[in-house]
């Protein structure tokens, strides 16, 4: 980059002045260019026109479209490699249940509805608690407690999904099964309509205890969409409400939230677009089963742990193709998600651009 | 509320009362909801101390990742996932600088900047594991087996858009004030950016750099099938090569009582080198802020 960028002030200040140098990297400190004659206001034109702009200009833009290839890239290498799949089970793949490695019969149900449940599990538990603690945090918190708050919430979500993994395995579920699982039973058991969720052995591994793991796995992500969003909020709005006797609760419920829920939404989806995908927290303790009960005490499968688990063990063309496909599907799964997501918080932060 | 000038006073103190009744049931719960939230992490940390900080010796540092029943460490892991991890913070983080200077510098209101910038909010979440999938079939079927280079690829994937993203932001910070008076001693663009822009942005784009690394390295599931593992000695990226995440968790789905004390103790390590590096990054940050 260094002889292109001499080149570059040459051709932009108009004078020779070869061996120059940059230095190796864009954080040297600057050099100070050797003093010029000088030389007619044409530094913008040229400036336009110079080599070592269109090279870094160049450069940037290439990296620029390089994460569009990769993403573009992810989705062509998917469909690739699940055709052979989708070719010899069509659209059957999404609707049957089976999955024998043996006769060669592969179908997404089960690991797709594991899949959706969990995360609607997640979202059901995850949603209200994230949308307390960002009242707690923009409302509530004094203002020296808002940062140890916001701070300790965040680091949940930098813990590995692996340690989930073995501390929902080891730790959590066996709690589960003694205490909560017999309760959850007990009382909601004898319900109407909900009581089948809720029936079976206690295992502690199941259904339920991958979508609570992935609640809280989503939590710090959601909270923080929500903190973020519920800043935007005017003061003035705010405090008018405030100030005509609205108790904290109302002003949230019937100020902040409607203000907001284009963005609320988004940061909502954006935990699903986490829940679709999380892979290895789910692998330990949903119990690995191709199965669809309607018990959520039950082991399934989830789209990713089903990877996780058979990618290495599958021998045959077809079976890893399969895999492939569900690959496909949980990609498309989440990016539809995701565009809606970023498309709702893209609107709220449009609508905030207005009124600025 | 002077409600007492009210006639039917009683109605509206009622209603008042009510209001007051929500407010109070909707605030505990709010609290209650934080406390829910702090009481995971309580509990996963307190876990992790009282299970790993047992196994935790000098031996973890020295000694090769062992057969069942014998003696041995986690050392050939961790070398592994420091290099792994080297190798994909080098490769994502320079084209992630980079593809974020062109959103903060050139494609601010360009369309194909706007198309970068959502594509790669998606990449910012999309699942790890299909990352690995991705590089599974690109690189590792046509290869023909496992290597390190393949896992190091799936973990550059993942870096890149954490650093594009931090970048572009950290960049925009950068007053364009700056840039005018750059421009009008007639520096070129690019030198512009490189002097001026990067060097105020430095202390966050670093930031951005720390946090990718945080987050690959306790990355386990675009590995499975990427690198594998390995449980040797090795340098040899072309191979399969050993990291600690993917050691984790063969060792805690093992029957074996000393591969799982190995695996809380890896566990351990990882959690605190990555919390360790998220404090490091805040640092920074509010370092950056605060200038």
């Amino acid at each position: 980059m260094s002889g292109l960028g001499a080149v570059a002030r040459n051709a932009g200040a108009g004078s020779a002045e070869p061996g120059s140098d940059f230095g190796g990297g864009p954080l040297d400190p600057p050099t100070v260019p050797p003093a010029e004659p000088p030389v007619p206001p044409r530094a913008v034109v040229a400036r336009a026109q110079s080599p070592g702009d269109r090279f870094f200009r160049g450069t940037t833009q290439f990296f620029a479209v390089l994460v569009l290839v990769s993403v573009f890239g992810m989705l062509v290498t998917l469909v690739v490699g699940a055709w052979p799949a989708l070719k010899t089970f069509g659209l059957g793949f999404l609707a049957s249940k089976e999955w024998n490695p043996v006769t060669e019969r592969f179908g997404a149900l089960a690991p797709l509805y594991g899949t959706v449940i969990t995360s609607i599990i997640a979202l059901a538990v995850g949603v209200p608690v994230s949308f307390g603690i960002a009242l707690v945090i923009t409302e509530l918190a004094p203002r020296w407690l808002k940062r140890p708050i916001g701070v300790a919430i965040e680091l949940l979500a930098a813990i590995p999904s692996i340690i989930y993994g073995m501390w929902g395995l080891f730790v959590f579920a066996p709690v589960f099964s003694a205490h909560l699982q017999p309760w959850l039973t007990e009382h909601l058991g004898s319900w109407p309509m909900v009581g089948a969720l809720f029936q079976g052995a206690p295992m502690g591994i199941g259904m339920l205890t991958a979508g609570l793991i992935l609640a809280i796995m989503i939590i710090p992500f959601m909270t923080a969409v929500m903190r973020d969003v519920f800043e935007t909020v005017p003061p003035a709005l705010r405090e008018s409400a405030y100030a005509l006797g609205c108790t904290t609760w109302e002003v949230v419920w019937q100020v902040v939230l409607p203000y907001t829920r284009v963005g609320v939404i988004g940061g909502i989806m954006l935990g699903l677009g986490r829940a679709l995908g999380e892979t290895m927290a789910v692998t330990f303790v949903i119990g690995n089963a191709h199965d669809i009960h309607l018990s959520l005490f039950m082991p399934g499968n989830t789209i990713s742990s089903t990877l996780a688990n058979e990618f290495t063990e599958a021998v045959t063309p077809l079976y890893t193709s399969s895999l492939l496909a569900l690959g496909l599907v949980l990609f498309v799964l989440t990016l539809v998600v995701l565009v809606a997501a970023r498309l709702m918080l893209m609107r709220l932060r449009a609508r905030e651009g207005e009124r600025t | 509320m002077s409600v007492s000038l009210h006639k039917d006073s009683r109605q509206l103190n009622l209603l008042y009362t009510k209001r007051q009744l929500v407010n109070r049931i909707g605030l505990t719960l709010s609290v209650l909801a934080t406390l829910f939230g702090l009481f995971w992490l309580g509990w996963l940390l307190w876990t992790l101390f009282g299970s790993g900080l047992r196994w935790i010796s000098p031996r973890l540092f020295v000694e090769a990742t062992p057969p069942p029943g014998a003696n041995g460490g986690l050392a050939n892991a961790i070398l592994g996932s420091v290099i792994l991890t080297a190798a994909g913070v080098g490769m994502g983080a320079p084209a992630g600088i980079l593809a974020g200077t062109y959103l903060a510098e050139f494609g601010r209101h360009s369309r194909l900047g706007a198309i970068v910038r959502f594509v790669n909010d998606i990449l910012l979440s999309a699942p790890s594991i299909i990352v690995g999938v991705f590089v599974y079939a690109l690189v590792v079927v046509r290869a023909g087996h496992f290597s390190g280079w393949a896992g190091a690829l799936a973990l550059a994937l993942i870096v890149l858009p954490v650093v594009v993203r931090t970048t572009e932001n950290m960049m925009r910070l950068v007053p364009d004030g700056l840039r005018e008076a750059a421009a009008a001693l007639g520096a070129p663009r690019w030198k512009v950016t490189m002097v001026v822009v990067y060097r105020s942005a430095l202390p966050g784009i670093m930031t951005g750099v720390l946090l990718a690394m945080a987050r690959v390295s306790g990355e386990t599931a675009p590995l499975l099938f990427t690198a594998l593992n390995n449980q040797f000695w090795s340098t040899d990226m072309s191979r399969p090569f050993p990291n600690l995440p993917a050691v984790i968790f063969q060792f805690a789905m093992s029957p074996y009582d000393d591969w799982q004390h190995l695996a809380w103790a890896g566990a351990l390590l990882i959690t605190v080198t990555i919390l360790v590096i998220n404090i490091v990054a805040r640092f920074l940050l509010r370092r950056t802020r605060s200038n």
